[in-house]
């Protein structure tokens, strides 16, 4: 007898296994590729951002020279004197200067007045790049003469021309230029502080200088021969440290600009990614019906002789393949809408962003695509090794091992370490990708639990005193192989996006306009001199307007803390006081008690200072934190030159939400009176036309006072939040896209399930109407419930961020809430029903003939 | 005469919701090569057991299955798919073919598992054989449940097997298609010399071996020549 005659260790022939794995695909790669195609749309956003990000990086490196317009740039907020100025003067081979603060403009034509940042230029800034106006010379040009270039939405708004004038301060300039853009200035920033330039020689003349007005000084260095830069800033970076002035150079910008948006892309990717997991989950179902299904094929090729391996293999062929075309869709579908990028981020970024195509940032998504696919479809593949050919025989539905089998262990290891490696690439930092990590799988879990509590209470409500129509619509989410959880967690998280931004704009919104609304102080008046102070008062009620508040506000800097200098925190690297500290110009202000919005934390509050003593001073929280300031601790003020020792007898909490004065450091009354100030008035003005008027008087009368307007920061901001949340909706989108392809998807898996049912309940004569119904309502619970779920976390999740983050009150906005959660259903049952289509048109014998 | 199967002492027991029940019991035969054999008996008798353990497709509870000298039970499931692969032909009573290949290709496959050479002359030979030569392009679905046995049939006997194993060949068929199929099984087996285990519950069929022996309630209750044997 031949013993021998088996050869057990034949070789797996891998060109066979692809070949099987061809064959097998061809009846169902329609359906393989819905599956894969959830993930089409999470490596489309990554690809896209990825490109976006390589393209800024590039246009960084190619720009950064213009964004600072010269090869050093130091600035500070002090005038310079002394060796300093000695120092400042005998750098570089071209220098320029400018000095920049906020001041009213003043449109002779349109008699129109608007805060503005005036920045007064002496020399031939910028040497890399220009300043960029219309007409082109404009920007150069205006130094020669009393000429201004004006904002382009300043020119906008107040329908000024070439050739108008523009009056700043005392004096009347001729706009020669429109601004477009400012050296390293980005549009966001400029609806915000718009720019004027003026030639430096007519700042003088302007008479704006003058006590309390906050200056930055600019110096702006050329070097025709290269230097080492590295060499020359170590050098005088301790002797600019010390005088509170800030360097920079093409490098260091280069870095700064690269690290802003490089947390930009970062973030962005991060969202991208939660699409892409969420679509994985998408396939992960997928494939388990998928597999599911093919037990009986793999029964039958156990029989023939192949091993478990193999079988195993002709899956997971299928799945890389299809996933490697999934994943190159999605690239394509990235490198195209790359292109609408610059459009949506054009006004946060400086500088005009080039669109490439990235090849690194496609072999990326494609890599991804490729390894995530394979993770997660390996979960349910896996069992395919246990399906024993014995199937073949009794087609047992013996619940494929699958929750037994000890890899999957392995495979949810590798699914975790692979999100949080991937995490780790994106943000550098192995403990935020662990929280990450951790993050997604609570809100997963939150999602998932809270969908299963809904449908839980749903099933309590629906009693047999409902229709049929309704239990049965109900019952269908509950059928074999459904795919209801993954459903509603994937339209959930994408309701809940949109939900949490909706709510969070709001409440944002609805801050400021209650604070303006009612009699609250919705316009502040600052730079008002002492001398003014009885005159501007007189003349806002004048006009009908209340005066709120009139508060006398003194800059000052701190010069010790607990005995310890700024130079003693250069030598010494242990005193916990955070470097600013010294080197920032505080702007405080003295009373006999708290106002409204204080509350004091720590110590007592003293009113009135005693003479000959330490002045008792009550400082901010934050900047407690920042200097590690405790009840008790001494400081040494610099007043203007004077010292004065104070110690902090209390630390308060202030509500910086509320629109009106507050400060980080409040002297008790008794000791600044006679220190040189200036003060700040609140009013209320009651519409814009008032405003105007008002405006314009204050501006003719005293042209040094600065006014800003609540109203036109509302809505400033109103327009930079739609902005940003514009940007948010649009990744979004990628998560909800791919929440209706899973939808779409299980539907066609399903599909053969229904046909049956459908034709059953036909032949038990059902109407066509009634069918209708049962499936219309089916997926209106799908939706309903899972918009729901989406709707109750948004509302929990902006509680946690308007208590915690913002620290406002809490409005729930329903109205938004309600529209949502109507579109969401009626989109899923839309979308449901036009998959079932085929189902519900067809005469029963016809299905049953072609699907027998 | 040599033996190709022998069965010693096989048991099955099933356990299930917490209770055991013994689907064969101590059965012992041996099956000389190149012999047909019926095993017959009501159904839920344990037949379809029977043959699964004689074929390798599961294991026994206790005793033995010697399929061609080799103890299947000291096999990993891998390499009794090996011994299928090489030794034994299957035939179904659902014909069992891949539904997402053609016949051609569904006839291939044991072939191409052993890295045969001139795969698809000697499947088109196979598919002429059972007169399915012109429907080789075919998926089973747009097969006849005759057609398709037929080419389970072609394909059983692709790879030359020296056990063929059957359960209920026909119990899928009109008896007209019966009749054709079974005429094959028996040339296509006295042509190859192919040993056949046959199992059915139509005596009228297992007349047709040389030898039935029956089980009832999993056990051998008797073991008898038929006047072909
Ligand atoms: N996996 C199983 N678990 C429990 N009982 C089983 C299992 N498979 C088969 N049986 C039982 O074993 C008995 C024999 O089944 P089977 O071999 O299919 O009989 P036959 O093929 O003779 O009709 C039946 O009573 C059946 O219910
Ligand atoms: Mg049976």
């Amino acid at each position: 007898m031949e013993t021998d005659s088996v050869n057990y260790k034949r070789k797996t022939n891998i060109r066979w296994l692809f070949n099987m794995a061809w064959r097998d695909s061809r009846k169902n790669r329609s359906r393989l590729f819905l599956f894969i195609s959830a993930i089409v749309f999470g490596i489309a956003a990554l690809v896209a951002i990825y490109s976006f990000k390589y393209n800024v990086q590039n246009d960084v490196n190619g720009q950064a020279a213009t964004l600072i317009g010269a090869d050093l740039a130091i600035s500070g907020t002090k005038p310079v004197d002394g060796s300093l100025k000695h120092l400042i003067d005998s750098l570089g081979d071209e220098r320029s200067q400018e000095r920049s603060f906020a001041s009213m403009a003043y449109f002779p034509k349109s008699k129109g007045t608007r805060l503005v940042q005036i920045r007064a230029l002496r020399g031939n800034f910028p040497y890399y790049g220009s300043i960029e106006t219309t007409p082109v010379q404009a920007g150069t040009a205006f130094k020669k003469g009393k000429m201004a270039v004006v904002d382009k939405t300043l020119m906008l708004q107040f329908n000024a021309q070439v050739g108008d004038s523009i009056k700043v301060g005392n004096t009347l300039f001729l706009i020669t230029g429109i601004l477009n853009r400012a050296p390293g200035q980005s549009g966001a920033v400029a609806g915000i502080a718009p720019v004027v330039y003026i030639p430096m020689q007519y700042l003088a003349e302007t008479g704006l200088l003058k006590i309390g007005s906050r200056v930055s000084y600019s110096f702006y260095y050329k070097y025709n021969k290269s230097v080492n830069m590295d060499r020359l800033t170590k050098k005088i970076d301790p002797i600019l440290d010390k005088a509170g002035m800030r360097y920079e150079t093409i490098e260091s910008r280069k870095e700064s600009t690269g690290r802003n948006f490089g947390d930009l892309s970062k973030f962005l990717s991060l969202v991208g990614f939660v699409a892409l997991l969420l679509g994985c989950v998408g396939v992960a179902s997928a494939v388990h019906i998928y597999v599911r299904e093919k037990i009986a094929s793999i029964a039958i090729m156990r029989c023939l002789g192949v091993k478990a391996s193999e079988a195993f293999l002709i899956y997971l062929i299928q799945i890389v393949g299809i996933g490697l075309i999934g994943s190159v869709t999605g690239a394509v579908l990235g490198t195209a809408i790359q292109h609408l990028l610059p459009l949506l981020f054009k006004d946060f970024i400086p500088f005009t962003i080039s669109v490439q195509i990235s090849w690194m940032a496609i072999g990326q998504g494609i890599l991804l695509g490729v390894i995530i696919s394979i993770l997660f479809a390996l979960l349910p593949l896996i069992s395919v090794r246990n399906v024993s050919p014995l199937n073949t025989l009794r087609l047992s539905f013996e619940e494929v091992g699958l929750s037994r089998d000890p890899l999957r262990w392995l495979v949810y290891a590798l699914i975790g370490l692979f999100i949080i490696c991937f995490t780790f690439l994106q943000l550098n930092s192995w403990l935020g990708s662990l929280f990450f990590t951790l993050g997604i799988l609570i809100a997963f879990l939150i999602l998932a639990v809270v969908a299963w509590l809904l449908t839980r209470i749903m099933k309590l409500l629906i009693n047999g005193s409902w229709s049929y129509l309704w239990r049965q619509g109900f019952a269908n989410l509950y059928r074999p192989n459904n795919q209801t959880l993954i459903l509603m967690v994937s339209i959930g998280l994408s309701t809940m996006f949109i939900c949490i931004l909706f709510f969070i704009q709001s409440i944002l919104i609805g801050q400021v306009s209650l604070s303006t609304s009612g009699n609250q102080s919705n316009m502040i008046l600052f730079d008002i001199q002492n001398s003014q102070k009885d005159a501007v008062a007189s003349l806002t009620r004048k006009q009908g307007l209340p005066v709120l508040q009139q508060v006398p506000i003194v800059t000052l800097r701190i010069e010790q803390i607990r005995g310890k200098t700024a130079a003693d925190l250069q030598k010494d690297s242990t005193i916990k006081i955070q470097h600013g500290v010294f080197a920032y110009e505080y702007r405080v202000t003295f009373r006999d008690s708290l106002s409204e919005s204080e509350k004091i934390t720590d110590g007592t509050w003293v009113g009135k200072a005693e003479s000959g003593k330490d002045v008792p001073v009550s400082v901010e929280e934050n900047l407690a934190k920042r200097a590690n300031l405790k009840v008790g601790d001494k400081i040494v003020f610099n007043v203007q030159g004077v010292q004065m020792p104070a110690y902090v007898s209390s630390i308060r909490k202030v509500n910086w939400g509320k629109v009106q004065t507050n400060f980080q450091v409040v002297f008790p009354t008794g000791v600044l009176e006679d220190a040189p100030q200036f003060q700040v008035l609140l009013t209320h003005v009651p519409s814009n036309k008032v405003s105007a008027a008002f405006q314009q008087a204050i501006v003719r009368n005293f042209p040094n006072v600065s006014i800003i307007d609540l109203g036109l920061v509302l809505s400033v901001l109103n327009e930079l939040l739609s902005k940003i949340s514009y940007v948010i909706r649009f990744m979004s989108a990628f998560s909800i896209i791919t929440g209706i392809v899973v939808l779409v998807a299980s539907v066609r898996i399903s599909k053969y399930q229904r046909i049956q049912e459908s034709v059953l309940l036909r032949t038990l004569g059902a109407s066509r109407k009634q069918i209708l119904a049962i499936t219309a309502l089916e997926y209106f619970f799908l939706g309903s419930l899972s918009a729901l779920t989406g709707i109750l976390i948004a509302i929990g999740g902006s509680w946690l961020l308007a208590k915690y983050s913002f620290e406002l009150p809490y409005t729930v906005s329903l109205l938004p809430a309600m529209v949502l959660f109507l579109t969401i259903s009626i989109l899923t049952v839309i979308i449901g029903l036009l998959n079932s289509r085929g189902v519900l048109n067809k005469p029963p014998l016809e299905i049953l003939r072609t699907n027998a | 005469m040599e033996t190709i199967l022998n069965i010693s002492d096989l048991s099955k027991t099933y356990q299930s919701a917490g209770r055991m029940l013994t689907v064969l019991n101590n059965i012992n035969f041996a099956v000389t090569t190149g012999s047909t054999n019926a095993i017959v008996g009501p159904s839920g008798s344990g037949k379809t057991t029977l043959l699964g353990l004689c074929a390798g497709l599961d294991r026994s509870s206790s005793g033995s299955v010697e399929l061609n000298g080799i103890n299947l039970g000291n096999l990993t499931e891998d390499q009794r798919a090996q011994v299928r692969n090489q030794h034994v032909g299957f035939i179904f009573q659902n014909f069992q073919l891949l539904p997402t290949l053609t016949a051609l290709e569904n006839v291939m496959v044991p072939l191409e598992l052993r890295n045969e050479k001139n795969i698809r002359s000697r499947a088109l030979d196979l598919l002429d054989k059972v007169g399915l030569a012109d429907r080789g392009h075919h998926y089973p679905s747009q097969l006849s449940g005759g057609e398709q046995q037929r080419v389970s049939l072609a394909r059983a006997f692709s790879n030359a097997p020296k056990i063929l194993f059957a359960d209920e060949p026909t119990g899928n068929l009109d008896a007209e298609t019966s009749e054709k199929v079974v005429k094959l099984i028996f040339d296509l087996n006295k042509e190859a010399g192919t040993t056949l285990i046959l199992v059915t519950h139509d005596l009228e069929l297992a007349a047709k071996t040389q030898r039935i022996i029956r089980i009832k309630g999993g056990q051998l209750i008797a073991d008898e020549k038929t006047i072909n044997g």
